[in-house]
């Protein structure tokens, strides 16, 4: 579903990534682990738009979407959530979760100004769509708090349903379970099979070798900017190059 | 969201009112204060609601006022159809202008705004042939409504105060709607708007442009209404001016919108004995309002009314102990 | 007076401008690389400057004695303003930095105006009066004395960042803040360091500019705003890329105003200002680099 072709990054005189091809399959939960440095978050970004590569393409399911901007992306149904949770933290969780849609929804700046019946329906229709997302996340009764106000495991999960809110086809996260507890991080464990269900691809940077280990169908290691491997979690932890990489020679 | 609507009704019938106590040079006070709260509120839904920074938003209100001064009062054109040319001409350079202006962000936008609205002013100047230069243009003819002439005062305040109602209905609609959520986003975090699948180059430029529109409408009302019009109306002062009253009513909210309006509307008035006061009083305002009561003068109001409701509830407590 | 000698002439006060705008600009620059603040009140140091010497020669102050008052309560001011207004704010967003210094900027002048009122004053040149012609155009000595102090505080300018502890400090602070931290460095320190040379060399800059323009008290606005274009055209350069801002600047003014219009004069900074920061933002003068998020 989402293949990456030799893509190789340049900061200044640093190789952030050095002919990195990866292919990603659909439905599954990929991870993409490496020690730091290894270009885990340098790769999201060039993939979400955010950055663009020195070199290389990446396709989604055959369309080139290299240097796509995030905006057009979230059309096409690829979205990803922060390490840092880039959360509206002035708009209430209902708020945020409904910008989330903002791809499926269509009133421009003067039907809402004027508020033309058509966007009043829509508005109804999005706020319950809204809800539902809540309740996927389990965090209906947050609806109203601002979002700046809630502690950092709440966020995380406001972000999740908001990002859910766009229906997207590939879910990319960076270090979802950053800053969990343990008891968060099992409860995101859940949350990440049941978006599995729902149909999404996902794609997760993490360094919870646990979490990975338990959720991921396969896993890409990287390494200093270089592809080391692929496959499945077995077969990762099996695998001399990455035992080496992570732990040294000896 | 329904208690703003709620206020905006009580809103409309204390302005449908107010010239019942008010009559004479307070009525003209009150004229101002229209003008003001519309330029106020078009400035706001860039700066409170998307979070980017203008410090020339004069120069629209003075292209607006130009325009329709000198269609009208050179070339005899009809004031209604010169209101409508110069919001089309306003919009369209807003919208060209935007696009470049806008990739810019914090200090750099501030400083391209301002440099925009002194090149505006310095043109007002300079083209003495159609603006009057320096000592303004006059003659400008009063609005029409069938049988009726704009030219006292309560008809005028009923005039403005229609259209400043109007803009602050467009204000409150848009808060609570989908454009108005995505430009909060972007105001917060731009980078997950976009990810979200906000399109903030266009949407930031679309709100540029309604917002140098409406401050054009309003400039051209205010030359209908003054007859008389100057370029120092419209410079980096006034442009200042229009900031305070937004951040010291409270970005992002309406009705704050009005409170600063209203305020910087008077302040200069309560200050005439001891005029030269005023720049000093705005320099502290922004100041300490910035520090101190980031909300503004809504957030205030927010916060008392908050306060005073936690207050009863704990009497009320006491009292059934 | 021939084309030629004309040509000169504007040379010659453009390059005068130009040294102003350059020392304002380099305020400008140094408190945006150690703080990453735009003061907008810059403008208004240059302009207390002025007003100041020229208070401190009315209460018979000799002359350098009043110049040297001026700095020092000019700089005394920039510190007080970061240490009230800049370092006890609570949220930094850009917008909220903005606001403050215009507030800052906008209370100056008023209290000027308050305190001097609103009569332009002129400062007696350094040295006399008397024209000096060169190849047929006609400067004043105190258009000498801008080259020869601007030189003075390029020169210092350079001395303190690249060969005094301080200096190096302050720069490293420009590079990133959080690793200067790191390593020792007291930031905050750095950024109401920064302030007052900059409120110090605003305030040289007035004064040496007073004599030829006379001084008032809101001539800090404009002033402001063409020392931040110069310090745009060098990229936020605290170093030479400013300076040839500023002489560009200067230049194109003059020759603007005496080939095309005078009227325009002034636009005419601001449409460089604009041009340049739609097309080039990062100065003329800097390589260009790819767009980081």
């Amino acid at each position: 579903m989402l293949r990456i072709e030799g893509i190789t990054q340049i900061f200044g005189g640093l190789r952030a990534l050095e002919n990195v091809s990866v292919t990603v399959r659909q439905g599954l939960i990929t991870g993409v682990i490496g020690p730091n440095g290894a270009g885990k978050t340098t790769l999201f970004n060039i993939i979400t738009g955010l950055y663009t590569q020195t070199s290389g393409k990446v396709f989604l399911d055959g369309t080139d979407i290299s240097g796509f901007p995030p905006e057009r992306l979230a059309t096409l149904g690829l979205v990803r959530t922060f390490q840092n949770i880039e959360m509206f933290s002035r708009m209430t969780v209902l708020e945020n979760v409904l910008v989330g849609l903002h791809t499926r929804s269509r009133s421009g700046i003067l039907a809402c100004a004027l508020k033309l019946p058509w966007h009043l329906a829509e508005e109804r229709r999005m706020r319950e769509d809204a809800f539902r997302r809540l309740e996927f996340c389990g965090i209906t009764d947050l609806a109203h708090i601002v979002a700046g106000a809630l502690p950092f495991g709440k966020c995380r999960l406001v972000e999740i349903a908001r990002a859910m809110a766009v229906n997207p086809r590939l879910l990319l996260m960076d270090e979802p379970a950053a800053g969990l507890n343990s008891r968060e991080t099992a409860e995101l464990e859940e949350l990440l099979r049941k978006i599995q269900e729902a149909g999404a691809t996902v794609v997760l940077v993490e360094h919870d070798m646990e979490l990975v280990m338990n959720i991921c169908d396969a896993i890409v290691v990287l390494n200093l900017g270089k592809k080391l491997a692929h496959g499945t979690p077995r077969q990762i932890q099996e695998n001399p190059e990455v035992i080496k990489a992570y732990l040294g020679e000896g | 969201m329904k208690r703003d609507y709620l206020l905006f009704l009580l809103f409309i019938l204390v302005v449908l009112a107010a010239p019942l106590a008010f009559r004479g040079y307070l009525l003209n006070v009150l004229i101002f204060m229209g003008i003001n709260t519309m330029l106020a509120v078009a400035l706001n839904l860039l700066l409170g609601f998307a979070g980017q920074i203008s410090l020339g938003h004069a120069a629209f209100f003075g292209l607006g006022a130009y325009l329709s001064g000198i269609l009208t009062a050179t070339y005899g054109c009809n004031p209604w159809l010169a209101l409508a040319v110069a919001a089309v001409a306003v919009g369209l350079l807003a919208f060209g202008l935007g696009f470049p202006i806008l990739k810019l962000q914090g200090h750099y936008l501030a400083m391209a705004t301002l440099g925009f609205g002194i090149i505006v002013n310095i043109v007002f100047n300079e083209t003495v042939a159609y603006t009057g230069g320096p000592s303004g243009l006059s003659g400008i003819p009063n609005l029409r409504l069938g049988r009726t002439r704009f030219d006292g005062d309560l008809k005028n305040y009923y005039l403005i105060w229609t259209f400043t109602l109007a803009t602050m209905l467009l204000g409150i609609n848009l808060a609570h709607s989908r454009i108005g959520r995505a430009l909060r986003a972007i105001h917060d975090s731009e980078v997950a708007a976009r990810v979200m699948g906000v399109n903030a180059r266009i949407l930031k430029v679309q709100v540029f442009t309604l917002s140098a529109i409406i401050s054009a409408v309003a400039g051209s009302l205010y030359a209908h209404t003054m007859m008389f019009i100057a370029p120092a109306s419209f410079g980096f002062t006034f442009s200042v001016e229009l900031v305070t009253m937004v951040i010291i009513g409270g970005l992002g909210n309406i009705f704050g919108s009005f409170l600063g309006a209203a305020l910087l509307t008077i302040l200069p008035e309560l200050l005439r004995v001891v005029r030269d006061y005023d720049i000093v009083v705005y320099g502290l305002l922004l100041i300490v309002m910035t520090m101190y009561m980031p909300g503004g003068l809504a957030g205030g109001v927010a916060a008392l009314a908050r306060w005073i409701r936690t207050t009863r509830n704990r009497s009320v407590d006491h009292a059934q102990d | 007076m021939n084309l030629l000698q004309q040509l000169t002439q504007y040379l010659f006060s453009g390059l005068a401008t130009g040294a102003i705008y350059a020392l304002i600009g380099l305020g400008f620059a140094i408190i945006y690389n150690a703080a990453g603040i735009i003061n907008f009140a810059q403008g208004e140091f240059v302009m207390l400057g002025g007003m100041l010497t020229h208070f401190f020669l009315m209460v018979k102050f000799p002359g350098s004695v009043a110049m040297a008052a001026a700095v020092v309560v000019a700089t005394a001011l920039g510190a007080a303003f970061e240490r009230l207004t800049i370092r006890p704010l609570r949220q930094p967003t850009p917008l909220s930095l903005v606001i403050i210094t215009i507030g800052g900027s906008i209370l100056i002048r008023g209290v000027a105006m308050l305190v001097w009122g609103k009569d332009t004053h002129v400062l007696p040149p350094f040295s006399g009066n008397e024209p000096i012609t060169i190849a047929g155009a006609v400067i004043m000595p105190q258009h000498l004395w801008i080259c020869c102090v601007t030189l003075l505080v390029i020169a210092a300018n350079k001395f303190f960042f690249y060969h005094t502890v301080s200096g190096k400090a302050m720069r490293a602070c420009s590079f990133n803040r959080t690793a200067a931290g790191l390593v020792g460095i007291d930031v905050r320190k750095m950024v109401l360091l920064s302030f007052a040379i900059s409120s110090a060399m605003g305030a040289m800059a007035g004064i040496i500019i007073a004599p030829l323009t006379m001084t008032s008290y809101d001539v800090g606005v404009m002033l402001g705003l063409k020392g931040f274009c110069a310090a745009i055209i060098g990229g936020m350069s605290s170093g030479f890329a400013t300076v040839l801002g500023g002489l560009l600047l200067g230049l194109l003014e003059s020759f603007g105003a005496g080939l095309i219009s005078s009227g325009y004069k002034d636009a005419i900074a601001f449409i460089i200002l604009l041009l340049i920061l739609f097309i080039r933002p990062q100065g003329l003068f800097s390589k260009a680099q790819t767009e980081r998020v």
